[in-house]
């Protein structure tokens, strides 16, 4: 008996299309409907889910071998910059704070991209799409859990990592990272693919990890870089499935244009929205700089951006709407950002500074149009203010943008010295955003976003206090008992970075390494 | 500046995240601990979810099943991502060398003739049932509750995805293509796989994600893998049918290791109340009785005359384990 006479065989693509595709089938003692709940109420119409093409074609015994290696090298450089106190070796402990930026605000967020892929990867009637959502999913909880190994060392040593968990949920500026993701989850399978797949994998995932990974390449710290690098070839992978994803939903029928363009503008929007916080630690937070927001605006972008959204043109998909106000914006945000985190300094978990004469010159060089003309003069005013003992601390609380959540610290794109409002009305209430691009997602959901849990108004509302606090007994002092319900630590994780325990510490600790040589 | 780091001696200011010393004590903690205890968001939620606004986000209220804290789940294995993977890669390993022994020498032709045409008639159709395994375990991997169990549910499923695949495999060795499609034939049409089609079907599209993780993880999987890659394997390997074996060792490995992790979680849900202890033995009695009925005319095809008494075995075996697990069944 000759089998391999009778086998003929099988190419590459063939063989993936058996290990993936041909696993599934039309059921038919439950209706694909029902098996398939999530796949219609948003509209986008699926005719063929085999025209889907496959981005990458990886089976699992190949992914976990090519994964298992790269964890292997990652933990073992893990292990001996924890050994080697690795931490000691950054430029200068302000270094650090872009650190917990990173853990509180960016790593839960990974998390969710977990179990929003694993949904995804439940929903979409393809295998195709399934199968690529799924080892997203996977990556996704590799990327929440490296970044937690790779801080874990920080945290022992320094502040204001240490309950990045409970933080996340509470903290009035990581409403702004958290309401992006829940936004994206509560949506349905599509608008999510277009939220995260494409707008925040594709449009604008250069813009958060390579500020963060050269920012610590400069700055020497090879933990992050390597956990960075690491991540690299998922990135790729997901990458190529956002944009599939997009072509796929756009080529399968016409009437999904206009939903995928809108989601397109909304997402560009809200991830721009969101952005305002790298590019403020790219410009404020890194001792050595990589490059400025602007430059990085421009080229990662501008540039690139422009060139995709020319190959999606063809499908008549537009650049997003909110390009023109970007283009404006990119002088001003990181420095206006930056503002008020100095302004409200005593209500986060980081902490933060002045630039020195040295770095502002380095500002005004990389903003010529903006930076000498409105923030020098207040930023060199609070720094002498602070020298001479009066630090300036903003006491009243800053009212929220409905939809991103940002507080109304943005100027309008006609007049940078005029604080941005729009306001809409919605079943006989007002509500107020930040900018047009916000009001035109808040119009277009109100229902949605009525529901945002706004950490001022919830500070009003006398949410924000541990059980058994009485906002009436005299002496009653809010902000410390908001920090109390935030467990940021007062004067441990919050306040100037000049004379922080922090600071303290990383001096001693290295001043012993360098006496030991 | 050259600083040697390595001789600096310090004290560290805490030792691990303030959620596991609220756990654990200030102490230090391991990779699973600082990558699973509390990682998913549980207490605001900014919109409720528009394909199911009754629910938040995550909730508690998606099972009927109660737990004062849900990481009372833990994974015995303490798998996070970097522990798993390079799991399965040793695995994957010893999996590959199998198949290329298999096919360099050629041992796909020496297995006789019925044992072939078992595993061509249900060994191969079984990666539809795995592929449903997949998809139950991502559903709760998205929806259950809890890193402790949600993290080794979308383990769980890429493991189903892999086990399919080295399924599809054995039937690309054994027949290429076409045992695919006679495959899918069978499992469309074939009568033999129709109780099993219906009942996978069925848990499709339950909606409680423990009621899913007692029907797929614990009844599903602790009758047909016994039955398959025990009894039937003993069958391949007795008859010199020893290549299938081979190629089907890491279902084996892989069950021994993933049901002790499944008999934890069944354990403490069980244990934690009377109400949580007689939902799930009911669920196990109705799917038992499901799965039993669907296994009843492969095993025939695998067993002949001695399925009934293999069945009953397998059954016999389930049903002690369930019994030290707690379960009035
Ligand atoms: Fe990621
Ligand atoms: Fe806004």
């Amino acid at each position: 008996m000759d089998m391999q006479a009778t086998k003929k065989k099988v190419g590459l693509k063939e063989k993936y299309a058996h290990m993936t595709r041909g696993l599934g089938w039309e059921t038919t003692y439950q209706p694909m409907n029902k098996v398939f709940p999530y796949a219609e109420f948003e509209g986008i119409k699926i005719h063929d889910w085999d025209k889907w093409e496959d981005p990458f074609r990886l089976t699992m015994d190949a992914y976990w071998k090519y994964q298992a290696e790269k964890e292997r090298k990652l933990y073992a450089v893990l292990d001996a910059f924890a050994q080697n106190n690795g931490h000691l070796g950054v430029t200068d402990a302000r270094y650090i704070n872009a650190l917990k930026l990173f853990l509180t605000g960016i790593s839960p967020l990974e998390y969710v991209a977990h179990r929003g892929f694993a949904a995804a990867g439940r929903n979409f009637p393809g295998v195709g799409p399934r199968v690529a959502c799924l080892m997203q999913s996977l990556d996704e909880v590799r990327h929440a859990q490296t970044q937690i190994h790779a801080l874990s060392n920080y945290n022992k040593h320094y502040n204001g990592f240490h309950d990045f968990k409970h933080m996340i949920e509470r903290v009035w500026y990581l409403s702004v990272p958290k309401s992006f993701f829940d936004d994206a989850f509560s949506a349905g399978p599509f608008e999510w693919m277009i939220a995260i797949g494409f707008s925040f994998e594709y449009v604008l995932t250069n813009l958060l990890f390579v500020p963060f990974m050269s920012g610590a390449a400069y700055n020497g710290d090879m933990g992050t870089v390597t956990v960075g690098f690491s991540a690299q070839s998922d990135e790729a992978r997901h990458m190529t499935l956002g944009l599939e994803c997009i072509k796929f939903m756009l080529e399968q029928d016409p009437d999904n244009l206009p939903i995928v363009q809108k989601w397109i503008d909304k997402w560009a929007w809200r991830g721009t929205r969101v952005l305002t916080l790298v590019g403020m630690m790219m410009d404020y937070m890194l001792p050595k700089r990589v490059m400025s927001w602007k430059e990085a605006w421009e080229i990662y972008f501008e540039q690139n951006g422009g060139a995709l959204f020319n190959d999606l043109a063809r499908y008549g998909i537009k650049v997003p709407e909110c390009l023109s106000q970007t283009a404006i914006d990119k002088e001003h945000i990181s420095h206006q950002a930056w503002a008020t985190f100095y302004q409200y300094g005593g209500a986060s978990d980081f902490h933060t500074w002045m630039p020195t004469d040295e770095e502002m010159d380095w500002l005004s060089a990389k903003y010529p149009n903006t930076f000498d003309k409105y923030y020098r003069a207040r930023f060199t005013h609070w720094r002498d203010e602070a020298e001479k003992g009066k630090r300036f601390y903003n006491g009243t609380l800053p009212m929220l943008c409905q939809v991103c959540q940002i507080p109304m610290l943005f100027t309008e794109p006609s007049d940078p010295t005029q604080i941005c409002y729009r306001e809409s009305e919605y079943q006989g209430e007002k509500y107020h955003t930040c900018s047009d691009g916000c009001k035109h997602i808040f119009d277009d959901e109100p229902e949605k976003y009525i529901q945002a849990w706004l950490p001022v108004h919830q500070i009003y509302q006398g949410n924000c206090f541990n059980e058994g606090v009485d906002p009436t007994a005299p002496g009653f002092d809010p902000l410390a008992e908001v920090l109390k319900w935030y467990h940021v630590e007062h004067g441990r994780d919050n306040l100037d970075f000049e004379g922080s325990e922090d600071q303290k510490n990383f001096a001693a600790w290295r001043g012993l390494a360098t006496k030991n040589v | 500046m050259q600083i040697d780091l390595r001789t600096v001696s310090i004290k560290p200011v805490r030792q691990t995240f303030d959620h596991i010393a609220r756990r654990f004590g200030d102490k230090p903690a391991s990779r699973y601990q600082e990558g699973t205890y509390d990682l998913q968001q549980t207490d605001i939620f900014h919109y409720r979810p528009l394909w199911e606004p009754e629910h938040r986000l995550f909730d508690q209220q998606r099972t009927q099943v109660v737990m004062k804290d849900w990481y009372a789940l833990k994974d015995p294995r303490q798998y996070y991502y970097g522990s798993y993977t390079i799991a399965r890669a040793r695995q994957q390993d010893a999996a590959e060398a199998n198949f290329d022994m298999v096919e360099e020498r050629g041992l796909a032709d020496t297995i006789p003739a019925t044992f072939r045409q078992i595993a061509l008639a249900l060994l191969v159709p079984l990666r539809h049932v795995e592929w449903g395994g997949n998809m139950n375990n991502s559903f709760i991997s998205a929806y259950g509750y809890g890193t402790a169990i949600t993290q080794p549910c979308l383990y769980h499923a890429m493991d189903h995805l892999g086990i399919a695949q080295y399924l599809t495999r054995l039937g690309l060795v054994l027949e290429g293509p076409a045992a695919l499609d006679t495959a899918k034939d069978a499992w469309m049409g074939d009568p033999r796989w129709q109780e099993m089609r219906r009942l996978v079907e069925d848990v499709l599209v339950t909606q409680d994600w423990f009621e899913l993780f007692v029907a797929q993880n614990l009844v599903l999987e602790g009758l047909s893998y016994p039955l398959f890659f025990d009894h039937l394997d003993n069958e391949f390997s007795t008859n010199g049918a020893t290549a299938i074996s081979m190629m089907t060792r890491f279902m084996a490995e892989w069950y021994a290791e993933s049901s002790k992790w499944v008999d934890a979680q069944i354990k403490v849900a069980a244990a934690e109340s009377a109400e949580n202890r007689g939902l799930i033995s009911s669920w196990v009695q109705h799917y038992r009785e499901r799965v039993g009925k669907a296994l009843a005319p492969l095993a025939e095809v695998a067993f002949g005359e001695r399925a009934t008494a293999v069945l009953g075995d397998v059954t016999a075996d389930f049903n002690s384990r369930c019994a030290k697990l707690g379960l009035a069944i």
